[in-house]
């Protein structure tokens, strides 16, 4: 994007294969800002994903005091105060469109920052990354190494390092189940091997894929295998801020004594010493010289190791830092950067991602902790009584989301004399029958409606069941018809 | 083949030989992980063949190191089904009827397992939710033959009418026509005064004393002097508006003629007491129970 590239080189005559084995990166360790950022990071994604599945809170008797639990056996969800069923799993499509919002937004303000510091990816890539340089020593260590011989040492240290990077996988796996049972229990099992089989399939996938795909696959997971870098690309604007080289103070690039000489002829020379610390340091080996490109994750760690050697060498930093081409080019033209965080894009996105908020909100404050539905007999839709009245029968099915028992009455609205009964329910109050709805649960009952055959009628007129919670005075309703045979 | 190993030019590698028009075909072998997969799956189907059932025989066939058997592993599945079903079905075998009905946990179970018998043994005749047909009752309506209390039904389900079994239920609609009791016209005066029982419609010149002198002397003994019926002879209510092979005055005089007794199969030794038991709380539960 920089550099002019001459005809010559993009002409390739070579039928070479497609296939190009991977260059192992050894990314070296660095300080500075933004690799503290990432730490800070780390210990926050890690700890709320190790961690969440031990926080209690309290939903009393018989009710599961996990905070975040998703109960397949029993078709629940927790979090926090938070209960859904199973036909409520629509709120997680809110969820995952306010997840694209989201991460829309981040582009448009700062590019790729869920690639850099939230992504699994990239945040137990540079986990494993640190173990890789505490057991077998910084880049130039890790590269003699590998070109020298296998040594018992060596061999050790390898061994050493795979045995962190598997209890981590394993320790991976281990808090994944554990959103999915009573957390201490399940430990507890787990310890004395009494768990069941599926949570030590599951904690032995979950620890194969992270140990393979942090440990082996790493940056090559975002090159090669991830959508997002492929939409994010059609996504952005030139407004979005970006790690970029800053070329126009970088460039041309030449040592610091030749720097000096150049410059006391009054000519220009670039900031950039060409050290190649920006691309020693880089998680997926790339040179953050050639521009915005597709194996940038943006991580901010170039950033670091260039504002070191730039203080080292007695430069002002930020020859790498958070930019875009449009203030390169104003740069060059001698004028004021300018940022534009709020701007049309921006605006959309948050007032979006607001909306959704809101809907959601709504949806999660208005729902209904009573609910009937009702299901019309298909066989017979209408039975004919030797007395001449018509009977319909229905099953209808409550529904009580309240953690304790409650009575329930049912009223009934449909044809003239309509009259109501229920199978198996001797209720004391026969026009008014009068159910008890377990904790949590739904209920199914068949409930018969009879009325007097009019030959004017209609042959099919809405019937409404109405339930009313005695105690709460919550009411549902549901409506179907009545039909004469 | 060292006539073939010419080599190509411009790919560099050899070919095989072939030529045609001048095109030549370069030798592409097949990748070793392919081939040693395809060994692999030649080695998997000895083994394969060695421990489960192959190859057939004149009678019979090759059973395997391990007897595994599809046919097998169904009853053993069934097996353990019916054990699982045992544990809860001791309980149903173990209530009244009454007790079933009124307890909803009890209710919902013998409401599943009847449905699921139903649908099995009783849908071919009274159709799949129990509405019936001519000649076959409406099992969801309050008129019942052989009364519809759920000591009836389930007496009805185990013994049958007219099934032959020893305690079935006996008792038909004679052929008064057919055996010459009744002449056609007064079997037609009799029709027309059992439609005018359950108020509907008569021929006009109907002579209602007669018709009425003619019931009182041979249908009251089974129907009852006010017409409404008999469950202990399965003999129907004529006053209601129920009726099982129609009530226009054509039909009543084939029924008068030829006599009617439709057949209701005993239960009792091909379903098991406790199926019985759910299936008369899932007929009375269709909601003609009494």
């Amino acid at each position: 994007m920089n550099k002019p590239v001459s005809p010559d080189e993009l002409i390739t005559d070579e039928d070479g294969p497609l296939y190009a084995p991977r260059k192992k990166v050894y990314p070296q360790s660095v300080s500075g800002r933004f690799r503290s950022i990432k730490w800070r990071l780390m210990a926050v994604c890690l700890g709320v994903y190790y961690l969440l599945p031990f926080v209690r809170w309290h939903r009393g008797l018989g009710a599961p005091d996990q905070a975040v639990l998703i109960d397949f056996p029993n078709r629940r969800f927790y979090f926090f105060f938070i209960e859904l069923w199973p036909q409520e799993v629509y709120y997680f499509t809110g969820l995952l469109v306010l997840a694209a919002f989201a991460l829309f937004l981040m582009n448009a303000l700062g590019g790729r920052i869920w690639c850099g510091y939230l992504c699994p990816q990239t945040v137990w890539t540079d986990l494993f990354y640190a173990v890789e340089r505490l057991v077998e020593g910084d880049r130039r260590a890790q590269m003699k190494a590998d070109a020298g011989p296998m040594t018992v040492k060596r061999a050790g240290r390898r061994a050493l390092k795979h045995a962190i990077w598997l209890m981590i996988a394993w320790w991976t796996g281990g808090a994944w189940v554990l959103y999915f049972a009573d957390a201490p229990t399940l430990v507890r099992d787990l310890a004395t091997l009494q768990a069941p089989v599926i949570a030590y399939v599951w904690i032995a996938m979950l620890t194969a894929s992270t140990y393979l795909l942090a440990g082996y696959m790493r940056e090559q997971v975002c090159v090669y295998m991830c959508p997002w870098p492929r939409i994010q690309a059609a996504l952005t604007d030139e407004w979005a801020l970006n790690v970029t080289y800053k070329y126009d103070r970088g460039e041309p690039r030449c040592s610091v004594k030749k720097a000096f000489d150049i410059r006391s002829l009054g000519e220009k020379a670039g900031d950039c010493i060409d050290c190649n610390q920006c691309v020693a340091v880089c998680p997926t080996g790339i040179d953050i010289r050639d521009g915005a490109q597709l194996g940038c994750i943006q991580c901010g760690l170039c950033i670091d190791a260039c504002d070191a050697v730039m203080t080292k060498v007695g430069r002002k930093t930020g020859l790498i830092g958070y930019d875009n081409d449009i203030n390169v080019q104003r740069r060059v033209a001698g004028k004021q950067e300018i940022f534009k965080p709020v701007r049309a894009r921006t605006v959309v996105y948050a007032s979006l991602i607001t909306v959704v908020c809101a809907v959601m909100l709504y949806a999660l404050m208005s729902r209904t902790l009573l609910d009937v539905n009702v299901l019309h007999d298909r066989n017979p839709i209408a039975v004919s009584l030797s007395d001449g009245a018509i009977r319909n029968g229905y099953t209808l099915r409550f529904l009580n989301k309240r953690g304790f028992d409650r009575v329930i009455a049912i009223d009934v609205d449909g044809p003239a004399g309509a009259k109501l009964h229920v199978i198996g329910a001797d209720s004391v109050t026969p026009d008014r029958p009068m159910i008890v709805l377990g904790r949590d649960t739904t209920t199914e009952l068949r409930v018969l409606v009879t009325a007097a055959f009019d030959e004017k009628a209609e042959k099919s007129v809405p019937v409404t069941f109405r339930v009313t919670d005695i105690g709460l005075g919550e009411v549902a309703s549901a409506t179907d018809h009545f039909v004469l045979p | 083949m060292s006539e073939h190993n010419e080599i190509d030019r411009v790919s560099g590698r050899s070919t095989t030989g072939h030529e045609w028009d001048g095109i030549k075909e370069l030798n592409t072998p097949l990748p070793r992980w392919w081939v040693l997969t395809f060994y692999a799956t030649i080695i998997w189907a000895i083994g394969y063949w060695i421990v489960y059932p192959a190859w057939p025989l004149v009678s019979g066939y090759t059973t395997g190191l391990f007897q595994y058997s599809t046919r097998a592993s169904v009853a053993t599945d069934l097996a353990d089904l019916e054990k699982l079903r045992g544990e809860k079905m001791a309980v149903l075998g173990n209530a009244s009827l009454a007790d079933i009905e009124k307890d909803p946990a009890l209710l919902a179970l013998a409401r599943a397992r009847g449905k699921t018998v139903f649908a099995d043994n009783c849908a071919p005749c009274h159709g799949s939710g129990g509405a019936g047909a001519k000649g076959y009752p409406n099992l969801n309506d309050d008129d019942w033959l052989w009364g519809g209390s759920l000591d009836q039904i389930m007496q009805t389900i185990q013994f049958g009418a007219r099934s032959g079994h020893a305690k079935t239920h006996e008792g038909q609609m004679l052929a008064f026509g057919r055996d010459g009791v009744l002449k056609k016209d007064e079997i037609v005066t009799v029709a027309n005064y059992v439609r005018s029982l359950s108020g509907l419609s008569t021929a006009p010149k109907f002579d209602l004393a007669a018709g009425k002198k003619i019931f009182t002397e041979n249908c009251t003994s089974c129907h009852g002097d006010n017409a409404k019926g008999n469950p202990e002879l399965g003999a129907p209510n004529l006053t209601d508006q129920i009726w099982l092979y129609g009530s226009d005055e054509e039909t009543l005089v084939e029924t008068i003629t030829n006599g009617r007794a439709g057949v209701m199969p005993a239960w009792v030794g091909r379903l098991d007491p406790v199926t019985v038991k759910a299936l008369a709380v899932y007929v009375h539960s269709l909601g003609g129970g009494k």
